[in-house]
Formats: structure tokens, C-alpha cells, sequence
């Protein structure tokens, strides 16, 4: 690539996000159509990020349907459509769809990258590809990244850099052991004995793909398999495409899904033996083996960052951030795409947020960008007035068809205030948590939860003289949440905000 | 993942799970997420449903009605399972004095843990006990 033609040369920026996958390509759209000027940088040679490579067997777990119940040029489409980058002009919207050979609702890797490539081309985001980050400092008035064409001086960084990056646990015998991003194609285990460690989704991928070749396959870690037909759930838990494995070992069929904690293993000339004991019902087990791979997850790479300070948790493989993405201890430092985990939310009735993959986390983008402009660039986002007669309906049809309150239940909130001089304000969407948490005017938060029974149903944050109240609203089977029913409980729910009448 | 072991050790040193084998442990590692709350952070909302039952492996949270402290708990310590328990919200606030790290249960998975491993029950009825003999003692 000519030097001359390549965007963001080493200097100064407003912001720097360092990243070309989904989240890193969303939050560059949303703060360009902000004003925010900013650099993207990558290491990578092309847009795409994980799906360049991953998911190794070539089919994604979430769903895009070239058909719903919405037209895709609406909104509410974005329920229906996982993994489409958001966009606001009608002819950037919804893009995976076009690519899918209509086959399945689950579009392969290829046609998802594409994509994401038809994305970041038809909205001209620039990227500095082939630049690698590769250190962080301080600075008086920011931070300064390090990277293999120079040095970036920016206010804000933002790292939009996956959660890609091979990770195993501390398992004597486990180094030589070849991990899920390094497994053969599926071919090349005809007729072997395959021990996987791990079952989750990346296990029962594995199993799913060689099922047709394996001999036996055993997939075993500490704690049973967490299913989402069991959990309600489609964060972190097995989706039912992979249940076939799973039926096999109920009916003892060859495949083994074991709870049990692997002790060591042991490599010999002619194959492999895995020492376990079980954790769920006694016992201790020897298993021989042919192959062993290690579907044991994925970890962000967090590059030097910990040098500034930077907190993890989850076995310090995520950043601990604020509602709104920022390193809780680092401030100044912001994370993208599915780094966005490390804001865990509510986890009402344990669903967990989708901030770990496409479908929650490009909401998250754009809420950032707006975070980011109003906080470190004071853009006046707008905040449209309502008129009270409008708040009631405008709530109900968010609940009934907004996607980000869809795709990150009890995650993110639609947010409308009540000032003091009477009028209602828009206040678009908002992480919940920081509704709950932070304060502020009397205001209403709306968003969408999963009981522990599996019910979808509306629930309202209802914020009066300082102190936050919950209104559950009715579910209803077909999801449609503007009945008569509603509209009479979330006046109830709101009759201290609004005007007499009004409610 | 030192971490893992770590929380391993960790577990081990905590009387709620004192009579479970090392291999029970580690499954009880896989289990609960692990979660850290900065200094002044929410942990339970009183009066928020949903919430989940949680486990302290550092750090210290006060325990809030109305705003009004109640009690404070710590390392070894555990929340939230009374609600959870009883279907209800959470009484109090729980908010972390001093950066905390937690593990979690998600409510809905307790009683299936709890029917998984008999003695944890039996360490929490001991702990309950005593809270209520401490309650009988202070009102007679």
C-alpha cells in the first residue's frame, strides 16, 4: 500500500480506536456521523476482525432472516437481523442478509465478512491497516500508543481488539496440546478417538464438526453443560445447533460429554492419556486419546495496559469497566466490541448481556459514541420533546420493537426525563445500570427482561424525588407489549411524573 | 490462570464450602462468574428483582436500608441468597466500601447448586442459625 494513500499518519488525535472488527468499524460510524474527529488503527490487513478467521467451522451461532415480521428498511429489523452492523441511511442497513446464500438463518464466516467489508466500504471508514499497537503510556493531557509505524498522542483511546486471542488454563501437559483456533479440518480426525477439552460453545462445535469423522469423541470439563433451551439464555450457553452431540451422549452413542476436572496430561508416542476426576459424582478417570484439543476460550489482548493501572476479572481476561465501557481504574480508556463484556450490567434473573458478540455490542457502540461526544467533545446530542401525551405510546413501542432493548435485555434502557418546567425529553438510550445508579431528574427508564420462567416482559425504572421504583409490565404471547392493558399499567406507573390527564 | 487456582484456594479457605473435595471445588470455580466492584459500586438494589447470589473473596460491602448502614460483611462472607430464597427483592442495598471481588450465582441456578452439594446447604443453615441465635439473644 502507498504510503501516501494510507489515512491517519503518527500524531495527534482526538481519539484513537484500535480495532477494525464490528465494534472497532460501529463506533468509528457512529462518532463520524457525531463529528468526532478520531484515527482507526489496525494490525490486520482488512476489515472483518475474529470473522476473518473464526468461527473455525465456518457457521455463525446468531441469526440474520431475510424474512420477519418487520421490512428491513425499519428498525425493529435489527431484532431479526444479529449480525448487521447498525446504520442509519436505509442503504447501509442490514447488509449480512444480502450476502446469505439462503441456506440457513445462520450465515457462514465468508458471507459475514463479506459484509462487514461492504460496510466499512460503502461508508468510506478509513483505517489505518497493517499498524500494530504495541505500547502504552501516559501522558499530561492523555495517552500516547505506540505502534509499528510511530506514535499516536490522543484524549481518549479507545481498544476495539476482540476477545480472539487463544487462552488455556494452568493444566500440567496442557502446553503441547493444540487449541481450538489450531484444530485440523475435521477430516483429518477420521476414525481417531478425539478428547476435547471444554463444553462450551466452542467444545460442541468441534464435536458437531466431527461428529461425522471421530470414532469417539469425549468433551469434558468441571461443570456440566450450560444449554440455552435449559437457561433461556443465548449468552454463554450451548445453542441448540450444537445440541447433536449432546442427544448422542444421552443415548449413548459414542460422544461423552463428562463433568470432570482434568488433573494432567500425558503425551506418548501413539496418542495421548488425559488423567481426570469427577466433579459432579465421584471418581478418577484415565481417558486415551488420539487427539486432544483445547476448546477452552478466548482472552482480550490487553497488550501493557495493566502497566497503567488496568483492573481485570474473569480470570483477568476482561477489562472491569463502567456502565458506559470506561476502565473502572484507567480513566480515559475506553473498550469496543466484545471487550464491552467487562460491563456485566444486571444480569437480572442471571440472563447475561450480548456485549460478546455482534447483536449487543454494536448498540453499545453507539451509545459510546454518544457517551464520548457529549463527555470528551461537547456535542450537544439532541434530545427530542415529547409532548406528555406522546411519552406513554413512544415507551410502549420501544418496548414492542426496539432492538437494542431486544438484543440487551435489562442491558440498555430507553431513557426519557421530565424537566422541571414540564416537558418530557428523549434521552435515547442508556446503559440501565447507570440509570439505576447514577442519579438525576425525575425520569422513566423502559427496557425489555426475561423472568427466571422464560416470559418476556416490559419493565419500566420509574425515578421520582431521588429514588428508582420497578414496574413490571404484563407479558403477552405474541410480544406485542401496546395493549389497553399496558397503556393502563405504565400510566399508573407514571402518573407521579406526568401531568394530570396526561397519565 | 493462576486465577483459577487461585479462587480454588480461595474457596477451600471459606467455611461455606469447607467439606467439598478439590475436584468439587474446581467445578464450583466454572460455575459462578467472577466479579469485581470498584469502591462506592452497587452490588444489589434494594428493591431491584432479579438479583443473584454472591460470594466475597476480598474487600468489604456495607449493607444499606434506605441509605442507612446496617452491617458490613467480608471476605468469606455471602449475600443476596434470601431473596433469592424466598422470591422476593432484596431488602438493602449492597454496596462495595473497598474494591471487591465476588463470585456470582445467577438466582435462577441456586437451588440446583444448593441440591448439587448438600453440605453447602448444611453450612448455610448453620450460618443462619447462628445470625438468628445473635437476633434471639440481642431482643432478650
Amino acid at each position: 500500500m502507498a504510503e501516501l494513500t494510507r489515512p491517519f499518519p503518527p500524531g495527534r488525535y482526538p481519539l484513537v480506536i484500535v480495532g477494525s472488527g464490528p465494534g472497532g468499524l460501529q463506533l468509528s460510524y457512529c462518532l463520524r456521523r457525531l463529528g468526532v474527529d478520531h484515527a482507526v488503527l489496525s494490525a490486520d490487513e482488512a476489515p472483518g476482525g475474529m470473522f476473518r478467521r473464526f468461527p473455525l467451522f465456518q457457521r455463525l451461532i446468531t441469526w440474520s432472516k431475510p424474512f420477519s415480521p418487520v421490512p428491513p428498511e425499519r428498525r425493529p429489523y435489527d431484532w431479526y437481523d444479529w449480525n448487521s452492523l447498525v446504520a442509519d441511511d436505509r442503504l447501509h442497513r442490514a447488509l449480512v442478509p444480502d450476502f446469505m446464500d439462503g441456506t440457513s438463518i445462520f450465515p457462514s464466516r465468508a458471507e459475514m465478512e463479506r459484509a462487514i467489508v461492504a460496510f466499512a466500504e460503502r461508508n468510506r471508514l478509513a483505517v489505518r491497516y497493517g499498524c500494530r499497537w504495541t505500547a502504552t503510556r501516559r501522558t499530561e493531557d492523555g495517552f500516547l500508543l505506540e505502534t509499528t509505524d510511530g506514535e499516536y498522542r490522543c484524549r481518549v483511546a479507545v481498544f476495539a481488539v476482540g476477545a480472539a486471542e487463544p487462552w488455556k488454563p494452568e493444566i500440567p501437559g496442557i502446553e503441547s496440546v493444540p487449541h481450538y483456533a489450531e484444530a485440523r479440518p475435521a477430516r483429518e480426525y477420521a476414525g481417531r478417538r478425539v478428547f476435547i477439552i471444554g463444553k462450551r460453545n466452542s467444545a460442541f462445535e468441534l464435536a458437531d464438526a466431527m461428529h461425522p469423522w471421530a470414532r469417539q469423541i469425549i468433551m469434558a470439563s468441571p461443570r456440566p453443560a450450560v444449554f440455552s433451551l435449559y437457561n433461556r439464555s443465548p449468552a454463554a450457553s450451548v445453542r441448540a445447533r450444537y445440541v447433536i452431540p449432546y442427544e448422542d451422549h444421552l443415548f449413548g452413542g459414542g460422544t461423552f460429554a463428562l463433568d470432570a476436572s482434568i488433573d494432567r496430561i500425558e503425551r506418548h508416542a501413539d496418542g495421548w492419556r488425559v488423567f481426570a476426576t469427577g466433579t459432579t459424582a465421584p471418581g478418577a478417570f484415565t481417558f486415551e486419546a488420539d487427539a486432544v484439543i483445547a476448546a477452552t476460550g478466548f482472552t482480550t489482548p490487553l497488550g501493557d495496559l495493566r502497566d497503567l493501572g488496568l483492573k481485570t476479572f474473569n480470570h483477568d481476561r476482561l477489562p472491569s469497566l463502567t456502565p458506559f465501557w470506561e476502565s473502572a481504574t484507567v480513566p480515559g480508556i475506553y473498550f469496543g466490541g466484545t471487550a464491552t463484556m467487562g460491563a456485566v450490567g444486571l444480569r437480572k434473573y442471571g440472563l447475561g448481556s450480548l456485549s460478546g458478540g455482534v447483536a449487543g455490542f454494536r448498540h453499545n457502540m453507539r451509545v459510546l459514541a454518544a457517551h464520548l461526544a457529549r463527555t470528551h467533545f461537547g456535542v450537544a446530542i439532541p434530545r427530542p420533546e415529547l409532548t406528555p401525551s406522546e411519552v406513554i405510546p413512544f415507551l410502549l413501542g420501544e418496548a414492542s420493537g426496539a432492538p437494542e432493548l431486544w438484543n440487551q435485555r435489562a442491558y440498555l434502557a430507553r431513557v426519557v426525563t421530565f424537566q422541571e418546567d414540564g416537558r418530557a425529553l428523549d434521552e435515547g438510550v442508556l446503559p440501565l445500570q447507570h440509570f439505576l445508579d447514577a442519579g438525576g431528574p425525575e425520569a422513566v427508564a423502559m427496557t425489555v427482561e426475561t423472568d427466571d420462567r422464560g416470559e418476556h416482559r416490559p419493565a419500566v425504572y420509574v425515578r421520582h424525588r431521588g429514588r428508582v421504583h420497578e414496574v413490571v409490565l404484563p407479558g403477552e404471547p405474541l410480544l406485542t407489549f401496546d395493549t389497553a392493558a399496558h397503556r393502563r399499567r405504565l400510566s399508573e406507573a407514571l402518573r407521579p411524573l406526568l401531568p394530570p390527564g396526561a397519565a | 490462570m493462576e486465577q483459577r487456582a487461585e479462587i480454588v484456594d480461595t474457596l477451600a479457605g471459606l467455611t461455606l464450602f469447607a467439606d467439598l473435595t478439590r475436584p468439587q471445588l474446581e467445578a464450583v470455580a466454572h460455575t459462578f462468574e467472577e466479579e469485581w466492584f470498584t469502591e462506592g459500586q452497587r452490588i444489589l438494589r434494594q428493591g431491584i428483582a432479579g438479583s443473584a447470589f454472591y460470594v466475597i473473596l476480598e474487600g468489604e460491602v456495607a449493607i444499606r436500608i434506605d441509605g442507612q448502614t446496617r452491617s458490613t460483611l467480608g471476605r468469606g462472607d455471602y449475600f443476596g441468597e434470601i431473596s433469592v430464597l424466598l422470591g422476593g427483592v432484596p431488602i438493602a442495598d449492597v454496596v462495595a466500601t473497598r474494591p471487591v471481588r465476588c463470585l456470582v450465582l445467577p438466582g435462577p441456578e441456586l437451588e440446583g447448586f444448593l441440591l448439587t452439594y448438600p453440605r453447602v446447604i448444611f453450612r448455610m443453615l448453620q450460618a443462619q442459625a447462628r445470625r438468628l441465635q445473635r437476633t434471639t439473644q440481642w431482643q432478650s
